[in-house]
């Protein structure tokens, strides 16, 4: 179907987009409202040689997603918040091991079991802090079917190429929505496959790297160099260590080779912002009633522009800060009590008043409960 | 040096982590040299464990090696062999391992009778922590957490794996070393989802909160409770009731997950949906 528009939802966009990057592993667990990505993976897969698997729960489904991609495969799964909160170790595992994976969260309403069928974005921050300790993360959050095909491509790139676990962090309103897209070309779009090392490298390691900025080079099993994965703090060779002086190297070189690839990573729209006295900030869905809210604005002629991230983790401080020097206001969306929020406001260090609209019911927010805030005063 | 350790272990990982007396250092030695009488390709080999005493075994050989999340090393392992199901993936675990936080992988795996060769390092404890009884701890015996005597009833892992689906089943212990070198490499060759009950030694927690002596008490007790699956069938119920069955206790062949998948993948590509 390469190059054909086709009408799509965007929970199929999700596989499709993952086939196109090369994913030939899925493992899973039912879960409303990301079962159709199981699904549409489960017809998939065997046809293009790749293997799906539905395991017997959400956390065996996080490991078998990292011995897969140890095995050199690119794999992916798919949850929602319950689901979600049981991988969170193993995801702590992958980013720890270094092992590139992709974890697509349909959100849904939380807490618990919440409303299975009602859209949310109440796991921001489980997406960034949800499994223990200082840990690397990329989170990424589409608004659009043709978005949730050419990020989930870009998701399984960061992955491979930082050997890092990407959180795709959709919402139920992007999943189960229906758009028309073009399907890009296979060829017009950039798949990176993680780096091998040399095989004359007599003094390889599978953890050494020259500087924090570079990835550590490290084969799948069965190719000829054996090393050692463990999930506890671990020296150049990956054997564990208690030293502080290899922790402190070991942790500083984890975090490092996110921050300091930031302009690689980094993503975001800007809509109308050139000129903006006001400026909503929001992710993923709500990206479209605060695209209609700003139209909506200047029609009334009030200069109203959006900054919608769509990397959220590491979250775009540097722009945020020059967006928040040059407006009057900052109006922050989200569909949860607040979390997207809290790192805006300290991103805006005072430069701004900060407007918080959420919402937690299980719908969505409409554009003119944005313009509200939009025109209104300082909350 | 012993060539097997020599050949097979990591010589900059060593010495071990284990406690003297500990029974596990003797069953990665039998493991290794199952492996090296396989004449099989360290390259080839993947060696996946868990968390305890016994996954940190994985650390110390001298194969693709894995040291995974509590209770998880099945599920790697099933992500490992289905992608690359040339692999010879072995799973070493323990008791609390692969029979409490990891049950549930444990049986599934069983289910599916996916190839990949199961040891677990049975120790009756949780030894890591530093002695909490664990499913495998027998009734009424002492544990940090059992201070009065635990009152959970235990499981037979072989019993347990036979009862989900195992095709190969097998219990050795660390007296009997020939006998378990044998049974880890026919449950390596096995094409299926094969268990063998490793039964350790923990003199440091599990023999020392029960007064079973020293290790080489209860490696003694090992020799003289020990019957051989093949003996015990003419044997009566109460002749058996203080023995221990050791050797192969089930086998039966039946569809392997990933040749299964493999026959799906080809019907699939033939135009089958």
């Amino acid at each position: 179907m390469s190059g054909k528009r086709v009408l799509m939802q965007g929970n199929e966009a999700c596989v499709e987009g993952a086939l196109a990057a090369g994913m030939r592993f899925y493992a899973g667990y039912p879960i409303t409202p990301s079962t159709e990505i199981a699904e549409l993976a489960a017809a998939r897969l065997p046809m293009l040689e790749g293997h799906f698997i539905q395991m017997e729960d959400e956390i065996g489904s996080m490991a078998a997603v990292i011995g897969a991609s140890v095995a050199g495969v690119k794999s992916m799964t798919a949850t929602s918040g319950p689901g979600f909160s049981l991988k969170q170790e193993n995801i702590g595992y992958a980013a720890t091991a270094e092992v590139p994976c992709v974890i697509v969260n349909v959100q849904r309403v939380g807490p618990s079991t919440g409303m299975p069928t009602s859209t949310s974005q109440g796991d921001i921050m489980q997406a960034r802090w949800g499994t223990h300790g200082d840990h690397p993360i990329i989170t990424i959050a589409p608004s659009s079917v043709k978005e949730v095909y050419s990020e989930i491509i870009r998701a399984f790139n960061l992955s491979e190429k930082y050997r890092v676990p990407v959180i795709f962090l959709m919402d139920e309103t992007v999943g189960h929505m229906r758009e028309g897209i073009e399907i890009p070309a296979p060829g017009s779009y950039e798949v990176v496959d993680r780096a091998l090392p040399d095989p004359d490298d007599k003094s390889w390691l599978p953890y050494a790297v020259e500087s924090d900025k570079e990835v550590p080079k490290i084969p799948p099993f069965g190719m000829g160099r054996r090393y050692h994965i463990t999930g506890l703090t671990h020296d150049e060779r990956g054997y564990p260590t208690n030293d502080p002086a290899k922790a402190e190297k070991f942790i500083n070189r984890l975090m490092n080779k996110i921050e300091l690839n930031r302009a690689d990573i980094d993503a975001f729209e800007e809509y109308r912002l050139d000129d903006a006295e006001v400026a909503v900030l929001c992710i993923g869905s709500i990206g479209r009633s605060a695209r209609e809210a700003v139209n909506r604005a200047r029609q009334k002629g009030i200069k109203a522009g959006l900054f919608r991230p769509v990397t959220v983790w590491p979250f775009p401080e540097k722009e945020v800060y020059a967006l928040a020097k040059r407006i009057k206001k900052l109006v922050v969306a989200e569909q949860n009590c607040g979390q997207i929020v809290l790192e805006a406001d300290r991103c805006v260090h005072g430069a701004c008043p900060v407007q918080f609209v959420g919402k937690a019911n299980g719908s969505m927010i409409m554009p003119d409960e944005i313009l509200a805030a939009i025109e209104g005063g300082i909350c | 040096m012993d060539p097997i350790v020599k050949k097979y272990f990591r010589q900059d990982m060593l010495p071990h982590i284990y406690c003297p007396g500990c029974g596990h250092g003797t069953l990665m030695k039998d493991l290794a040299t199952a492996i090296d009488n396989l004449g099989f390709d360290k390259d080839n080999v993947c060696i996946v464990s868990g968390i305890g005493c016994s996954s940190r075994a994985a650390g110390y050989m001298d194969f693709n090696t894995i040291h995974t999340t509590h209770g998880r090393a099945i599920a790697v392992a099933t992500g490992i062999k289905l992608a690359r199901p040339e692999l010879k993936v072995i799973v070493i675990t323990g008791d609390g391992d692969a029979t409490a936080i990891g049950g549930n992988h444990f049986i599934h795996a069983a289910r599916r009778n996916i190839d990949l060769a199961v040891f677990v390092f049975n120790n009756n404890i949780y030894g890591m922590t530093g002695g909490q009884y664990s499913p495998t701890t027998p009734m009424g015996d002492y544990g940090t957490t059992a201070p009065y005597g635990s009152i959970d009833p235990s499981f037979d892992i072989a019993v347990l794996a036979k009862a989900a689906g195992a095709t190969f089943v097998a219990r050795g212990t660390v007296y009997h070393t020939a006998k378990t070198v044998r049974l880890m490499e026919r449950a390596i060759l096995h094409k299926g989802f094969s268990v063998i009950d490793c039964m350790s030694v923990c003199p440091t927690y599990y023999g020392r909160k029960n007064k079973k002596g020293d290790a080489a008490d209860m490696i003694r007790w090992q020799r003289d409770h020990c019957i051989d699956s093949a003996d015990a069938r003419g044997m009566l119920p109460d002749e058996l009731e203080d023995k221990l069955i050791i050797g192969e206790t089930y086998h039966h062949n039946r569809a392997e997950y990933t040749s299964d998948y493999q026959e799906l993948i080809d019907r699939c590509k033939g135009g089958a949906q």
